[in-house]
This record gives structure tokens, sequence and C-alpha cells, in this order.
């Protein structure tokens, strides 16, 4: 039998985009999905992209979710391949999250505090029966509005602060790092940590912050409260010297309250976890908010034992591009490798002969 | 092939390719140390060469001729991708010819032909750390190094030679570096090793995931790690190249039939298809 070297690795290529563009596609008799739809009835997964992506553009995640047929971790990388491309022209000021116009405000620690709980747009009391009426496509009847738009509410951790119950963080006038310039070092600090975890993979950072409920590390949380709403983004230009408003992003912000029995030096009182990131992502921002609380453990005195105090574990584990690529990577040709292990292995059976 | 508008030359930035340059000139001061740089993110995925691809993708010149081989291969389907990633971004010429090229970006073999002065070996590197099978925090492994405490590896080989007679590792096989700093050569055959020591061409190693680049430069001492009376050996199929009948050179194993009939061939394809050219002929020919 002859054998014939294979070849043909180009056209094979082209080959399975094009069957891939068909299969994405679908029928053609249905609709093409437009990035409109996407954007608007899509939010959840839009959201998501743009954190996980780290780019806040709802249009270009709609596109990505499109283009990767809503396979949302193919999306995310869509967008931080794109990201990586684009020229820096400044940095924003820090967004400020106590003037937030909010959609949502809930505290687990008060039954009732100053600006009150707002429930909002959640699913948290639906229950969850598929609903055919939504499948008949139904249009929902108006929902009620406000006489006027929520005011800005403080912080429930503000409120706790005051009465110094709660550490509180000072600026210690340090630029904080940057992982998308700078490789991940150790120690890291709580800025690169945030900074990993904001982008992190949400059923990472769901499973880590799970396990220390479940005791890998538990830190007794509560929910001092949690917000979505809208912030303005302002930059300085240096040609003009003041700050100018560049738009309003969406932010889910999370605050934990947590048990701390104080040390020699500081006296019995809470601390916190913290979660923020893009659009609306509950889920994400408490998984994000505990595993900080728990990566925090060494600096607290407290036992670093679990998977989820152990920083570089975490950090290093916590990004679904990095992670997908790497276990994809499996699929790549390995037969190289496999012949000198099939030949170690020959060797050594030989050998006990 | 055009190339795509709205990138710069091979895709980078001038700055981006100005840092990973700066980290490229660390690495070949230090022999064999990996230096962090600030990996990007890629349009191909962590995993597939993106530690290989901004290496190249920096040294690049208008006037360079690339060729990638995964496998040995110029055909594999990863090494065709990423030589249209360049074909497409830098509009550079290709080439499958080992002697023609002048920048060689490779996944898992050191080509079979002698490499030149002239010439730049880039490798993809999934994982640049040879200590991470025994300790897996790299805070740990960069304190290991950097007091040269490689006494676990060491006793890792020990430890094979008493289990099974020889050591069992058969890729990626652990290398001093100018009496210095132990590295994972990539996961290349132990075979190629011998080839990684004094070789004229300057040797670059790249881990987009990880973030670390490490080098060897030209006519660097690079030994295999081994015992006196267990000395480095580097196994091949014992056969010729059914297609151009080389006897030393690196061999695939290819199934051909379902009554476990094999034929092997040069895994380097280039240098079977220039043995063939000049007239040699294997016994499955």
């Amino acid at each position: 039998m002859a054998y014939v070297a294979v070849k043909g690795g180009e056209r094979a290529i082209d080959n399975a985009h094009a069957w891939l563009a068909e299969a994405r596609r679908g029928n053609p008799a249905v609709p093409d999905l437009t990035l409109a739809q996407i954007q608007q009835q899509m939010g959840r997964a839009v959201d998501r992209v743009m954190a996980e992506g780290a780019l806040y553009d709802p249009e270009l995640a709609a596109l990505a979710i499109k283009q990767a047929q809503g396979d949302l971790i193919e999306a995310a990388f869509l967008l931080r391949a794109y990201r990586t491309t684009l020229p820096r022209f400044g940095y924003a000021a820090p967004v400020d999250t106590a003037a937030m116009a909010l959609r949502r405000r809930i505290s687990a620690v008060y039954k009732d505090l100053p600006g009150g709980q707002l429930l909002g747009p959640t699913y948290d009391y639906t229950h969850r029966l598929l609903d055919f009426l939504l499948a008949a496509g139904a249009t929902p009847p108006p929902a009620a509005e406000a006489a006027e738009p929520a005011a800005a509410m403080p912080r429930v951790a503000d409120i706790l602060a005051q009465e110094g119950l709660i550490e509180t963080h000072t600026d210690t006038g340090t630029e904080p790092g940057d992982l998308t310039r700078e490789p991940l070092a150790f120690p890291a600090g709580r800025d690169i940590r945030l900074q990993a975890l904001a982008r992190g993979d949400e059923g990472f950072l769901l499973a880590m912050g799970y396990s220390t409920q479940r005791g890998w590390g538990g830190s007794h949380p509560f929910v001092g409260e949690l917000r979505v709403g809208e912030v303005t983004v302002e930059i300085t230009p240096p040609e003009l010297g003041f700050a100018i408003d560049i738009g309003d992003i969406t932010l889910t912000e999370c605050a934990l309250v947590n048990q701390f029995k104080g040390s020699k030096t500081v006296p019995p009182q809470f601390t916190s976890g913290y979660g923020l990131t893009f659009g609306h992502a509950e889920r994400k921002a408490m998984g994000m908010a505990l595993v900080d609380r728990a990566m925090r453990a060494e600096e607290l005195g407290e036992d670093a034992t679990a998977p989820a105090q152990n920083i570089e574990f975490v950090l290093y584990h916590s990004d679904n591009i990095e992670g997908t690529g790497f276990v994809e990577h499996l699929k790549l040709p390995h037969y190289v490798d496999f012949q000198s292990e099939l030949e170690a292995i020959r060797r050594m059976r030989e050998d006990t002969k | 092939m055009t190339t795509i508008s709205g990138y710069n030359f091979a895709y980078l930035d001038e700055q981006t390719k100005r840092m990973i340059r700066r980290a490229l000139l660390k690495a070949v001061a230090i022999p064999g140390h990996q230096i962090p740089f600030g990996s990007r993110e890629m349009p191909l995925p962590y995993g597939w060469g993106t530690g290989g691809i901004q290496i190249t993708a920096a040294i690049l010149g208008a006037d360079d001729v690339l060729k990638v081989i995964d496998q040995g291969a110029d055909d594999t389907t990863n090494a065709v991708s990423i030589r249209r990633f360049f074909a497409k971004t830098a509009g550079v010429a290709t080439t499958t010819r080992t002697d023609a090229a002048t920048v060689i970006q490779t996944r898992h073999r050191i080509p079979e032909a002698p490499l030149t002065e002239n010439q730049i070996l880039v490798y993809q590197v999934p994982q640049p750390e040879p200590l991470v099978k025994l300790e897996p925090s790299r805070a740990e492994t960069r304190r290991m190094h950097a007091l040269a405490e490689y006494g676990a590896m060491h006793v890792r080989l020990y430890e094979d030679i008493t289990r099974y007679g020889q050591v069992a590792i058969s890729y990626d096989y652990p290398v001093m570096v100018n009496d210095r700093y132990l590295m994972a050569p990539s996961p290349i055959p132990a075979f190629d090793n011998p080839k990684l020591h004094q070789m004229p061409a300057l040797q670059l190693f790249g881990a987009g995931r990880e973030k670390r680049i490490y080098a060897i430069p030209p006519y660097t001492n690079v030994r295999s790690l081994d015992f006196e009376d267990h000395p480095f050996r580097a196994g091949r199929a014992p056969h010729a190249c059914g297609l151009c009948g080389a006897d030393t050179s690196y061999l695939d194993e290819v199934v051909v039939d379902n009554a476990g009939g094999r034929l092997f061939v040069c895994s380097d394809t280039d240098y079977c298809e220039t043995r063939r050219d000049a007239g040699h002929v294997g016994e499955a020919a």
C-alpha cells in the first residue's frame, strides 16, 4: 500500500471555515439575528461577554455573541483579541458608585436603610416556570414607573463605617497595577487581584465563592449591599485640564460584610469582600466578593488553607480565555511527543522481560 | 496572499513589539532564565502558539523569510494557520525549506538540517517552568531558580532510574543552560535535545499564556540532565524512513491498515522531501 503524506491542511481549514459560517447561519429560511436583537433581548449574555472580554461595548459584544454562535467564552475571547489592538488615549477617573443611577439596590443586613430597598428587574422571586406565552411571542404589559428616578443612595459600607464597625480603606495614592500590560507577579496586591477577578470567569468565581460557603475557607459573609445601575465615566484630557463626561456604563457592585475577630492591634470589626463587574451580573459580583475576601485571609491573620484563599491558585486559573485555550490546545497534534512516549514505553517493557 | 488592512505590520503595535524586544534582550543576556513579559491577547488561542507568534511578530522584518512547522511538518493545520497569519498581517515571504528561512517558528521539533548563524528558531512553549511537576507554585519555583536549587529534579530522575531502570521523560526533557539555569526545552522529543547545544542559530522561546520569554544565544552550552553512570540517551524509532530511507532522523509512526501495519516516516517533512529530491528512496516509496 502506497503511503501519501497528509497534505491539504490549507484546504481543510478553508472548508472548515466555510462549513462553520454556514452552520452559524443555520436555516436561511429563519430570519437572520440582528445585533440589536441580541443587545436588547440577550442583555445578560452581552454583559457577561463585556465583563470577561474586559471591554465595555454592547454592540461589539453582540457581534461577538453572534459570531460565536452564542458560545460566550468564545465571544469574550473575540472581544479580548480586539481590545488588545486598541490604542490607549487616556485613563478614566475612578467611578463613583455612591453616585450611581440605581435600578436595583438591596441590603441583606438592614431591614430598611436610607434610600430604601429597591428590588429592580430581578429574577430572584420569579417562579422558575417556563413561560409559554413568551414562546408565543407575547409582548409584556408596560411596567409601573416611579414618579421620579431614584436619588443617589449612600453605600451600606459607608453607613457602617460611620460607627467604625467596618474596616475602612484609604487612598494610598499609589497607581493601581495593570494586568493587561504587566504579567502577574507575587505577592499580588489587592488592586491586581480585583482586576483579575473582574475579568475572571463567572463559573469559576461562582464555584470558588461557593466553596468558601461550604467550609473551604469560610468568612461568614453577609450581603451588605448589592447595587446595579449606571455610573458616569470621566476623563481629564491634559489639554483641557478639567474632567469631561465620556458616557455612562452599567455596573454591578457587591459589598460583603464579613466577620473579623480582631487582632492585637485592631479591635473586633467587620471586614469586607468586594465585587464589581460590567453590566448586570449579580452572580459574578457576589462570587468575586466572596473570593476577594477569601484571598485576604493571610492579610487578616487567618489560616490560608482552602483553594479560594490561595491567591496564586485563584489568579492563575480564573481567566477563562487562558483556560479554554490551554485545555483546547490538547486537540492540536501531539504525535511527535506521543511517538517518543511509545518508544520509551516499548523500551521499558523490553527491559522488564 | 493579500495583506489585511487596519493592522500594524505583523499585527502587534510598535510599543508592544518594543516591550517584547526588551524582554528578548534580557533573555539573551541571561541564557535559560525566564523573563516575565506583558503577553497580549492574540487572535489565536492561548496554548496554540501565542508566545511564539508574539516573538515572531516582534523580530520579523519585511525581508525575512518565514517557515512555520508543527510536529516537524509544514502542512499541519496549526502551522498552516500561523503561517497564513503572518502572510496576511506582515506580507512576508514564507517557505517550507529549512535552508531558505531566516525565521523558523516551531512547535515540538527542531529541524533535522543544521541551522546557521543567519537563522532564528522561535519555539512555542506551553509550559516554561521545568520544575512545575515538582512544585506548582511559581512564587516558589522562582526562588528555586534564584538559588539554583535543582536537587529535586535530580531526585526525580534518580527515582525514575530506580523504578524503571532509565529516565522516563521522553519529551520536554529538562536541560541546564550555560551551567546555570534549568530550562524546559518545550515539548520537543528528547531526541532533539542534543541539537540545542552549541547551536549556531539564536533560539528564542515564547510562552504566551504563562507570559514568559527565554532564550539560548548562539553557541551556548546546553546539557540534558543525567548522571555519570546513566548518561542521557535519546530515543527514536529503530527504523529507516519508508519514503527517503533516512536512518538517523526522527520518525513518525503511521498506522496504515487494520492488521497492525506500520509505516515509519520522517517527522521533518522538508528534510524528507529534500532527501527524496536528491534521489534517496525508502522501502515504502
